[in-house]
């Protein structure tokens, strides 16, 4: 690919051969590799691995039948449909906030910056809290929902909330800097040349964000199905009904039903697993074309 | 295509951009906004094409009034500083972007698109690039990419923004050439903005000089070299010298001397003198000159430049004589302008 001079540089300077004026001593670097190595084994590797074992304590069959025990099941579904709803709902709302704060200037700009890192500043539980606040049955529209027969907290609607909340930050924050790095000339093109703005969204933005939406979606499902905080404190826990899997995990494990805890805790952790390596095989197959569309 | 401005300002979030422009652009001109940064010429590109909207002031497309329709309304072809092309589609798919994205009932057919495409490839010398990405192309090859895709659309008006801004100098001379002969071939009114007063001078039939957002001179490359029309078009435009002197009834004085130049129908008082290096000649020093004593030599090309130092050093001049025949100049001279002009102190000017 040719090299292009032109464009403002990317991250990626090509390494430099020969000793760099930066390049540690053999030592340094082996202590510094040890160091991190010892710290992720420590810290990631091994509870991980703890997790995969204790699930499996008591064999195969063990481990089915705690997975496909009822209320695992339900736990199951209830965080793969909250995870649905609040990916979809935060694509669309971090697209939004990233277009308004990326491509044009107005009132109340930074507030809104600001606005959209609150998740990442507040505690979950108090996330919770608020919507229990507000919707619970003593809260400021408890009594009015429970007039017109709508339950919010202690169902799902509360549950997907308390998690549109936490994971709002995910999509935006992937796209604000690459869009604001962009600016607007593509668009502008798109414009000039006759495209509407509907169309020149579908065929130009996209496009050049693909890759760092798809990034802001992986984690933002990530972090929806583990959340444990705020929707502990709006579900309830209903065996059943309001249990995510982190909360029947929890659940589990204070009734001392370790390896059925550790199944559920397994199955997640292997969810996380999967999203990350279908970032790393997005990245492997698609490496070039997210270099020359500025992505990570 | 015939493009009238008229008192348009322009002012972003109360700083002036534009202070009341007008201007008459002809059909099938190619017409240069040159200026220095910051004078507005950009703008005033970007609000012919409908980027930005006049404060004030219309903008008129033949005799009809433009100013409040939309960029897609116009139906102009820009061409971006940086290109904008976009990365994640083919060249051809580039060319082809302004005729996918119409309406349906005036979009032509998929295979109509493609032909159109490759008609334009071979109008801008880039036939078998079609598959290339952008990211693949050199920036000469970029720049005539996006001139296609521009030119793709059957645009009423070619607009370029500092269109061989980002190029090496060789390029950017073949290309300056190939934009003459191109616009010469399909006629099509071109207005392109630059900062290069030579590429200015060289492409357009007549060249818009600007300075702090508003207009200073109209005129063709000759005029506004030979005639210009303030002190910061003599300046701008090409090598100058300037001089302070003052009039008094009718005659020039350079601090306490008298020169033998006319001054013209400037009034008494305060002026400036202005001349360019090569319209000079050196004279026996006698009464009337400008006396100077050279500080410096360089040669340069076939000419060889002085640094005069005037009246006890405090005005420098330069001068620029053929080489073969200033071997011996040096020491105390005296010059005598051959063209110049004067202008009263008290216009605006600014030097960059």
């Amino acid at each position: 690919m040719a090299v292009d001079a032109l464009q403002p540089a990317t991250a990626h300077a090509p390494p430099a051969h020969g000793p760099a004026a930066t390049g540690e001593t053999i030592g340094v670097r082996v202590a510094l590799i040890a160091v991190a190595l010892m710290f992720f084994a420590l810290f990631v590797f091994l509870p991980l691995v703890v997790v995969f074992l204790e699930a499996f304590q008591t064999g195969l069959q063990g481990f089915f039948a705690a997975i496909t025990n009822p209320d695992a099941l339900s736990a199951i579904r209830l965080t793969l449909i909250v995870a649905a709803i609040s990916v979809s709902a935060n694509l669309v709302f971090g697209v939004a906030a990233a277009w308004a704060i990326a491509k044009f200037e107005f009132r109340g700009k930074s507030f809104l910056v600001t606005l959209v890192d609150l998740p990442f500043s507040v505690s979950p539980v108090i996330a919770g809290l608020v919507y229990v606040l507000l919707f619970g049955a003593q809260g400021y529209f408890g009594p009015w929902l429970k007039d017109h027969g709508i339950a919010i907290i202690f169902a799902l609607p509360g549950i997907a909330l308390a998690t549109i909340f936490v994971t709002f930050p995910f999509v935006a924050r992937e796209l604000i800097p690459l869009m604001q790095e962009q600016g607007t000339g593509d668009e502008e093109a798109a414009l000039s040349l006759g495209a509407s703005g509907f169309k020149t969204f579908l065929f130009v933005t996209l496009p050049n964000v693909k890759w760092a939406l798809l990034y802001g979606v992986l984690l933002c499902n990530a972090r929806a199905m583990g959340e444990f905080g705020a929707v502990a404190v709006v579900s309830g826990k209903i065996r059943g009904e309001t249990n995510t899997m982190p909360l029947q995990v929890e659940i589990l494990y204070n009734e001392y039903a370790f390896t059925a805890a550790f199944a559920v805790a397994s199955l997640l952790a292997l969810l996380a697993l999967v999203t990350l390596a279908l970032k790393t095989l997005l990245e492997w197959r698609f490496g070039d074309d997210i270099a020359t569309t500025n992505g990570h | 295509m015939e493009i009238r401005i008229a008192n348009v300002r322009k002012e972003f979030e109360r700083y002036p951009a534009l202070h009341g422009v007008s201007l008459d652009i002809r059909s099938g001109e190619l017409i240069a906004l040159l200026g220095p940064s910051g004078s507005g010429k950009t703008t005033l590109l970007r609000l012919i094409a409908g980027l930005e909207h006049p404060s004030a002031g219309t903008i008129y497309f033949g005799n009809e009034d433009a100013s409040h329709k939309s960029v897609q309304e116009r139906n102009v072809g820009f061409v971006f500083q940086h290109y904008a092309l976009f990365k994640h589609l083919r060249v051809a798919d580039n060319i082809g972007f302004g005729l996918k994205v119409r309406p349906r009932k005036d979009r032509p057919s998929r295979a109509e698109i493609r032909r159109r495409s490759s008609e334009l490839l071979d109008l801008v010398q880039l036939s078998g690039l079609e598959r290339r990405f952008p990211a693949q192309l050199s920036g000469g090859q970029r720049q005539r990419v996006a001139l296609a895709r521009a030119l793709a659309i059957e645009p009423r008006v070619l607009l370029l923004d500092e269109p061989f801004g980002a190029l090496d100098a060789q390029v950017r001379r073949d290309l300056r050439r190939w934009l003459r002969e191109l616009h010469d071939k399909i006629g099509h009114t071109t207005v392109f903005v630059t900062h290069d007063q030579e590429e200015a001078m060289e492409l357009a039939d007549r060249v818009v000089v600007m300075s702090q957002g508003r207009i200073e001179q109209v005129g063709t490359p000759d005029e506004v070299y030979d005639q210009p029309s303030s002190p910061f078009v003599f300046a701008f435009i090409g090598e100058s010298s300037e001089l302070p002197v003052t009039i008094c009834r009718g005659q020039v004085w350079l601090d306490d001397r008298p020169l033998s130049i006319p001054a013209d129908c400037v009034p008494d008082g305060p002026a400036r003198l202005f001349l360019r290096p090569q319209d000079v000649a050196v004279v026996d020093e006698s009464a009337g000159a400008i006396a100077g004593v050279v500080t410096a030599t360089h040669r340069h090309g076939g000419l060889r430049r002085f640094d005069l130092a005037i009246g006890g050093a405090h005005h420098r001049i330069e001068i620029a004589l053929p080489a073969a025949d200033s071997g011996d100049v040096s020491g105390r001279i005296a010059v005598l302008p051959r063209r110049w002009r004067l202008y009263p102190a008290g216009e605006r000017y600014s030097k960059t």
